[in-house]
Formats: structure tokens, sequence, C-alpha cells
């Protein structure tokens, strides 16, 4: 078949390899027909991601046809799913506490070793990011061995574009869980940093529970604009002091609740990596760093802190002391995916939540080196890049 | 400081808990340091997590792991020791020889195999099971898995503890080298492959085909 497969910093190809085979007995084989390029993505095209291989096929965002199955998954040929970039096992006690991304049992046991030293434990396994998550083979692909079927994929119901089901697998949970982190209470005002397609979705996320106004901040203005069409008000922090402006905007009091889209994820897994990675990159390792630093400035006092940007190591700085005087609260993880699907499956289909307006290019998989270049070079214009194999 | 050996009618392991209370009476010899003990009570903490400690020596290694499943289940399952290879690396496989007897076939480097004759040391139903070498084996070890109700109906914890005490000559140098990882690393690997297929009936793999390690 053929894979975008990963070969080093800025060159990802899309390669001939073997056809996926089911090897355990809750396997799935999935024929991809649509797959997303993630922001995520980017840090792993950057080289910034520890524990990569050449020829590891990339991507977590994807959905398709069920064309084979093991003995033990619960899914049928000709389903039509979407496939969560979390695996879960749907066994253990975390997932039966519905904290699935923290799954004990899908991250292979030999691919444990370094959350082991880094963070204590490891997380579960992820689609096509790094062997540290499991070396699982991804979604930008014609085919995908999906482990753990039975617990994982949600079948498309008929009539339903690809288009409008394919973010379930992680952008729309993922914005939605940001929002749900910030504890929205009637009349709240919410500040979300970035304007990427997981701060667009908390935005959107948050104004549909009940928050009074949603201000998002970024500097694109193709993505500030999206964020105006969502119902959100804006800040360009390439123009206006942010805190000084939010402090105005709230009446003196600032947001009740600030979500970080924005992440350090750029810096890195490992510890050493991100301060190299700061180091080189100045200028934009101490933006993003500055983005939850300027958060926490932000909030109120006994506000509450989302956090679904992406941290993976340490970071100097922190102001520790007007987290703990402020009183606030901080919420983070990485999406417990799967337990978002149905109910946001229902909105979806309910017309409550549309999420088609976010894809700026939709490209054949053999462009997808071209999806990625535009994607990272220019950030303003290409918003999300969908491919579509076997077109 | 080196100690007669710990070996006793209960087997080392039994006694492995109050190794390091008993390296502590040693060194309590003068009334200062028994002051100082009296300070410092002893923790509750597995004498093998201590920063320093001997085992008369052996090497010794152990791990814990919750698995959200019953105690019966999981004893039944190991007390089988032909099932152990399914989730311990290292272990080709194990054949019985008599009712409480077995040959253990650990992989060695370069291909080759290291034989372990062992015959159950203790066993209460459910709840442990201790086996040890029997006199005359290449490897003079010892090992024990205990099965305990985990709180808050979160399954069992499963401990596992194993000790070693290799040989001189070839065989002690090809044993020395049994463990292609650190021992603790394995059995850390070995403990949660056994939760991965007693919780899902599988052992998690990224490999793409069956052929080719992902």
């Amino acid at each position: 078949m053929r894979a975008l497969a990963w070969h080093g910093t800025h060159d990802v190809r899309v390669d001939t390899v073997p056809d996926p085979e089911i090897i355990n007995p809750k396997d799935a084989i999935i024929k991809v027909t649509s797959t997303a390029i993630c922001g995520s993505d980017l840090h792993l095209y950057d080289g910034v991601i520890p524990s990569m291989k050449s020829g590891d096929i990339l991507g977590h965002e994807f959905m398709g046809e069920v064309v084979e199955t093991g003995p033990k998954s619960t899914l049928e040929k000709g389903q039509r799913v979407v496939v969560p970039f979390t695996i879960a096992c749907g066994c253990c006690f975390f997932c039966d506490k519905e904290q699935y991304s923290a799954c004990d049992n899908t991250n292979p046991v030999e691919k444990q070793d370094m959350s082991e030293t880094l963070y204590g434990k490891a997380m579960c396994g992820i689609f096509g990011y790094s062997h540290m998550t499991g070396g699982y083979s991804g979604g930008q692909a014609e085919y995908v061995r999906v482990p753990f079927s039975d617990v994982g994929p949600i079948v498309v119901p008929d009539g339903m574009e690809d288009d409008q089901a394919l973010f379930l697998s992680d952008i729309l949970p993922t914005g939605w869980m940001g929002a749900e982190n910030a504890d929205i209470e009637p009349g709240d005002t919410v500040a979300v940093w970035g304007c990427g397609p997981v701060g667009l979705f908390a935005a959107q996320s948050a104004l549909l529970m009940g928050a009074e106004r949603v201000i998002s901040i970024d500097h694109h203005p193709q993505r500030l604009q999206l964020a105006k069409q969502i119902g959100a008000d804006i800040i360009d922090f390439r123009r206006t002091d942010v805190r000084e402006a939010l402090m105005e905007m709230t009446g003196g009091i600032g947001p009740d609740a600030v979500i970080d889209a924005v992440g350090m994820e750029a810096h890195g897994f490992a510890v050493d990596n991100m301060m190299d990675v700061a180091k080189q990159k100045i200028g934009i390792g101490a933006d993003r760093a500055s983005a939850l630093k300027q958060a926490i400035l932000a909030v109120r006092k006994g506000g509450r802190v989302s956090m679904p940007g992406v941290y993976g190591g340490m970071t100097d700085k922190f102001p520790l002391g007007a987290f703990m005087e402020k009183g606030l609260t901080l919420k983070t993880g990485q999406t417990h995916v799967q337990r978002y699907l149905q109910p946001l499956m229902e909105k979806i289909q309910a017309g409550e939540i549309d999420t088609t307006w976010l894809i700026s290019h939709r490209l054949p998989l053999e462009e997808a080196p071209r999806g990625y270049d535009q994607f990272k070079n220019n950030q303003n214009e290409w918003t999300k890049v969908v491919l579509k194999p076997g077109s | 400081m080196e100690k007669p050996p710990l070996r006793n009618q209960k087997g080392l392991l039994i006694a492995l808990g109050a190794v390091v209370g008993i390296a502590g009476g040693l060194a309590g010899a003068s009334s200062l340091a028994q002051r100082a003990r009296m300070r410092h009570p002893h923790d509750d903490a597995p004498g093998r997590t201590a920063r320093r400690s001997r085992f008369g020596g052996y090497a010794v290694t152990g791990k814990t792991v919750t698995i959200a499943r019953p105690r019966h289940e999981l004893y039944a399952f190991w007390r089988d020791f032909q099932n152990l290879p399914k989730f311990m690396e290292n272990l080709e496989s194990v054949r019985p020889t008599g009712p409480d007897r077995a040959v253990w076939t650990i992989a060695a480097p370069k291909g080759r195999t290291v034989d372990v004759e062992t015959s159950i040391a203790e066993e209460t139903e459910n709840e442990i099971i201790a086996w040890r070498s029997i006199d005359g084996s290449d490897i003079d070890t010892e090992g024990r898995v205990t099965f305990r109700e985990a709180p808050g109906d979160r399954g069992t914890h499963v401990e596992l503890v194993v000790a070693w005490k290799p040989p001189g000559g070839e065989v002690g140098r090809m044993a020395a080298k049994l463990f292609r990882r650190e021992p603790h690393v394995q059995a850390r690997h070995d403990l949660k492959r056994f939760k991965m297929l007693m919780e899902t009936g599988e052992i998690a793999t990224s490999a793409h085909t069956s052929e080719k390690e992902g």
C-alpha cells in the first residue's frame, strides 16, 4: 500500500510499504477514506519529538471502512468508522473511570521505558506518534491496523459525510474537553489562547456550554477571522497588549476561565531536547512558552485554567506564586476521546455542531508532503488539511 | 559484611522482608545507634526497595502490579507454570516433571538455553506460590508471587519477587547475561504483560505485519 512515512526533519515521503495485517484478536483493518494532518504532526515534521524512526507511518486523525476483523473485534466488514487517536483497552482501571488516555494496556510494554523514566508512568498507545506512545503505524495511509477495535471506533451513520465526522478522531473532542475542563458557569468570560483547530473548537464548545463571552487570541488574520465567524471576540497579540485588553474587556476582573490551546510541544518530549530547541529557536520558543504564563496572570482570582495544549518536558519560570496566591485550578491531559465520541456524534447529527468550516484544503494522499510543507509554512491560509487516500 | 546464607526452612524469599531489619540489628550494637534507631522506626516498604540492602550474596528484584481481575483467576493461571512463557520474555518453556516440580528453560545469549529445575517451596491457594531451584541446579534461585485483594475493588495486587545467585564458570557467565535488561525492568515488563493478558486477553503490540516489529 501507499503511506506517508517520516524519514527525518522536514522529510516526509509517500512510500510503498507492506499492507497491515490482523495480529491480535481484537484488531481490525480499516481502509482509510479521510485522514487529516494535525498541528501536533508538525512537531514530528520539525523533528523535535524523540523516539521517531525512519519509515514510521504518521497520522492519528483518520476514518474509513472496515475491511477485515479479528475474531474478537466487534466491528463488521463494510462499516464506516471514525477511529480515536488514543488507543484504549476498555478493561483496565483507567478505562473504567473513562480516563481512556491513561489506559494501562495499549502502549506495548517495551515502548513504555522512556515514559517510565520521564513521567513515572506511560500513557496509552497513540497512532502514528513516535515510539514513546507505542510506535503504532498511523492513518495517513491506505490501510491501518486498529488494535482494540472493540473499544475505540465509532460507526458513522448513513448519510453523514466524511468531513462532518472526521474530527471526532481528535481535535473536536480535544477542543470540547478543553472547554469542559474550564468548568464554565453562566455569565462567564472565557479567554482562549491559540486559534488553531483545537483553540477554535474549544471556543466553539465554550459558547455551546453557556459561556457569555469567548475571547480568542492569535495573530494569523485568517484564523482570527474564523474565530469571529463562530462568535468569539478576538485579540491580535501582535497589535494589542493582551493582559491589559483582557482586564479592560472584563470590567477589571479578568476572564473567569482561560484555555491554553497553544502548548509548548514544539519543545519536544525530552528535557534536554526541549532545552535545546528553546535555545535554538529563542523567539518562537519563548513566545509559545509564554501563553500559559500569560493566561495564569490574566485569569481572575479563583479562576480556572484549562490546558489542552500539549507539553512534554519541563518549564522555567512558571508563575507558581500567582497560581497559588490567586487560588487557581488547573485541569489538563491528553483527550479521553472515547468518552466524548457518542455525545459529540449526536450533536453533529442534530446539527448543533458543524466542523466542516475548518477545512481549508483537501489533497490526495500522494500530495501529503506538500500538505505538510504548506500547513507549516503558510499557517494563515492552510488552517486544516484533509488527505484522501485512494483519490 | 558477608553474612551466612539466609536460606532457612521457610525459604529465603519468605525472609526477604525482614532482611533490612536484620542489617539494622547488626548496626545497632552501639547504644548511640540504638537510640538513633528508636528515632527512626523501620518503614513499611518492602526490603528490596531500600536504598542500601544486602541479601547474603543473592541478587533480588521484585515488582508489584495491580490487575483488575479476581485473585483466584490470576492464581490459577500462574499456578499452571506452562502459562508463564506467554508473558515472561526470557522464558522459553516450563515442563512439569512431577506434581511439584518443573524444568524452566531460559533463553540465553547466542541462541543457547539454561535449564533450571524447581520445586514448589510454599503454596497457599489464591494467595501465594513460591518456588526454589533444586539442589545442584546451574542457577541457585527462588521466586515468590503473592496475590492480595487490592483496596477499593481494584482487583488484585500481584507481587513478584525473584532472588538468584549465579555460580562461577561458563554457566555463571551465561546466567549473568540472562537478563537482557535491568532485572527490575525485566520484572516490570513481565508483570505488565501478565496484566495485559489477564485484563484484555491479549498483549499489546504495535507490529504492522505479523513478520515485522512495529
